[in-house]
């Protein structure tokens, strides 16, 4: 008799819709792997975890794969979303996963202030360098020069370095590796899970589908050896700024402050003011 | 001490007192009366007090303001908040609200309670910022895209802004839907007496909690809700959705059950949700309708014409969503030959009320940031 195969991680998965949606090749299925390696190797009970997602791939990842308290909110917005959930429960831990067009495009205001105001989300961009649910059109981290369907004759504009962005605008925490580097980008998912005040990763990640069909990377495999090939580590770089996926991708990490969280300031508030009123 | 008794405690220094405050105010005390324990906003005039005012007093009380990076982020942080527990409102006007319409049909498509506060201004874009108006009527029933219902209310004082916050915040749990409160830039900014009542005597209506295993999204009309972080595994989304909150947007049916399920919520309990105040209607030959800032010189014209022995009739509209179509299909068959509807926008419910009768509906309509007054209405009146 054939024995039944249980993936470890299936306990943390809503297998029951499998297999999901994620093109083969696609960054999305590792991202969702190592989540579940960092919160299993920390041994999170997933109730402790409220997901909040906007509208694209990545969105995907745990809206409905992660077997947890999803909010699958409206594109951009996930952050603002979880704002208001992280100021009702800051005991859990409130995880957002987009992508690039979610958090950098439509929804970068909201990106930028929560950065400022250090609230307590862990907050995992999934950059795959175009909007790729949509077709492969060009995304505000597409390279210059790159043809995507909007931009047939090639990309006029710059890619944002979306993880220094956030890191002068005053994060906790800041990030940034590819699909390639499962085993650091397992480590620094598992940092941030532990850390206080707002968290960062920016996972650079492959898009076989969309951004590769105008690129010429076909498979995934394509992708990660450019990823392999192009990474630079920050403790070896003279400029550590991020230009873009075709010159230099630069991994580590690119900030770690300890500043106060912002909820906790709001409750320090409340506390004062409901003691001086008894 | 629980949130519920701080809050009750607090609000207690003002049960039974009078004061003097701006509709503005009003509100916000009406929502700290009403429970909320959560207020994202950003800046607008004419509704900035608000936001101050809940800034101020939701410490207090052991909730929290947040002061968003826009509309869009207040309305989202309040959705947020609400699934994960809280009683959550926003205050703005008509540019933000313009901006909150996207979250709007959230709230409407995942059943979240929620209370919206547009304190009209003169549009539209930027129009005259700090004027009052009542031109958000339809954007108020129809902002968002694709079918819904929604629930608006309309107060014409300080003392009734505060009470019909109260109810906002009730209906939005009974019926699992986004309220929204229509007030303007002439009753938010104006300086009113109000008496607070005793907090224990107002009734909160208190969010109808699902068992493990109940589903929150079908199951009957009115789902029971949940909250995020309990360990029941939530999946909620604004696509459509099966009864437990999973996807399912290619399957014509479930889209049909889901939003006609929603939709008759609202619709179908018309008659308990509608709320107007009337006078004269027994002998009127002529009907005023009115509500919000145009129904004050309004009821004065109309008084005045009675004196004069016209046999007009005085309708105020408190619920303007849904419509009280109910009402006006009455009129069709009574006396009245003729409705006059003083409104400040370009004839938004006169064309609404068209709809429901056969007699003349005529539109006294006035923009431009200036109130009505008693004579201009008794002027018209008296040459119907
Ligand atoms: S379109 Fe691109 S990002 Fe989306 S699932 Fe396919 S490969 Fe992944």
């Amino acid at each position: 008799m054939m024995k039944e195969v249980i993936h470890p991680m299936d306990k943390y998965l809503r297998t029951e819709i499998f297999p999901t949606a994620f093109c083969p090749g696609c960054g999305c299925g590792t991202i969702l792997n190592l989540y579940t390696h960092a919160i299993d190797e920390l041994g999170i009970n997933p109730e402790e975890i409220i997901s909040v997602t906007g509208i694209g791939c990545s969105s995907w990842i745990p809206s409905p794969y992660f077997k947890g308290d999803t909010l699958h909110t409206t594109h951009g917005r996930p952050i603002a979303f979880a704002t208001g959930v992280k100021v009702m429960k800051p005991e859990k831990k409130v995880v957002v996963i987009a992508g690039d067009g979610d958090l950098a495009g439509i929804g970068g205001n909201h990106l930028l202030h929560a950065s400022r105001r250090n609230i307590g989300l862990v907050v995992i961009l999934v950059n795959n360098l175009n909007y790729g649910m949509t077709g492969g059109q060009v995304s505000p981290t597409t390279p210059c020069g790159i043809k995507t369907t909007t931009t047939p004759f090639g990309n006029s504009e710059y890619p944002i370095d979306i993880a220094s962005v956030v890191a002068a605008a005053g994060a906790n925490y800041v990030a940034r590796w590819t699909t390639f580097h499962f085993y650091q980008l397992k480590e620094c998912i598992k940092e941030a899970l532990n850390k206080k005040g707002f968290v960062f990763i920016e996972v650079i990640s492959q898009c076989p589908t969309s951004y590769g069909k105008m690129t010429g990377l076909r498979t995934g495999l394509d992708f990660l050896k450019k990823f392999e090939k192009l990474s630079i580590n920050i403790n070896y770089v003279k400029d550590r700024f991020f230009t873009d996926i075709e010159d230099k991708i630069v991994v580590g990490k690119i900030v770690e402050r300890e500043r106060e969280e912002f909820v906790n300031n709001l409750k320090k508030i409340n506390e004062e003011k409901i003691k001086s009123l008894q | 001490m629980t949130d519920n008794n701080i809050r009750k405690n607090y609000l207690k220094k003002y049960s039974e007192k009078t004061f003097f405050i701006l509709g503005d105010e009003a509100a916000g005390y009406g929502a700290l009366y009403a429970g909320c324990n959560f207020f994202a906003g950003y800046p607008i005039t004419p509704a900035s007090e608000v936001a101050e005012l809940m800034a101020r007093e939701l410490p207090c009380v052991n909730g929290y303001y947040v002061q968003m990076e826009d509309e869009i982020g207040s309305i989202s942080a309040v959705i947020g908040a609400v699934w994960a527990g809280a009683k959550g409102m926003t205050a703005t006007s008509g540019p933000g609200f313009s901006l909150m319409q996207e979250n709007i049909g959230y709230a409407c498509m995942t059943e979240t309670p929620c209370v919206i506060l547009n304190v009209q201004r003169s549009g539209p874009s930027t129009g005259q910022a700090t004027k009052p108006a009542q031109g958000d009527m339809m954007q108020a029933r129809w902002g968002t895209h694709g079918d819904h219902e929604i629930i608006a209310l309309s107060p014409n004082s300080v003392q009734e802004t505060f009470y019909l916050m109260i109810d906002a915040f009730n209906l939005s749990e009974e019926y699992r839907n986004p309220v929204i409160v229509l007030t303007d830039g002439e009753i938010g900014h104006v300086r009113e007496k109000i008496i607070f009542p005793d907090p224990d005597k107002i009734k909160l209506k208190e969010r109808k909690l699902a068992k493990k295993e109940e589903h929150i999204f079908g199951g009957s009309n009115i789902p029971p809700m949940s909250e995020l972080g309990k360990g029941q595994f939530l999946h909620i989304t604004g696509s459509t959705h099966l009864e437990d909150g999973m996807r399912d947007v290619s399957t014509q049916k479930v889209h049909d059950v889901l939003v006609r399920r929603i939709y008759s919520k609202i619709n179908g309990n018309r008659d308990k949700i509608v709320r107007y105040e009337s006078k004269f209607l027994e002998d009127a030959e002529i009907l005023l309708v009115s509500y919000g800032v145009s129904s004050r010189p309004s009821l004065g014209a109309v008084l005045r014409a009675r004196q004069d022995g016209i046999k007009i009739g005085y309708l105020r509209l408190i619920t303007i969503w849904p419509f009280p179509d109910k009402i006006f299909r009455e009129f069709d068959k009574s006396n009245i030959k003729k409705i006059l509807v003083p409104e400040m926008n370009l004839g938004q419910l006169f064309r609404e009320i068209q709809r429901f009768v056969r007699c003349d509906v005529i539109s006294l309509s006035r923009i431009g940031g200036v109130s009505f007054s008693v004579k201009e209405i008794y002027d018209v009146i008296k040459e119907l």
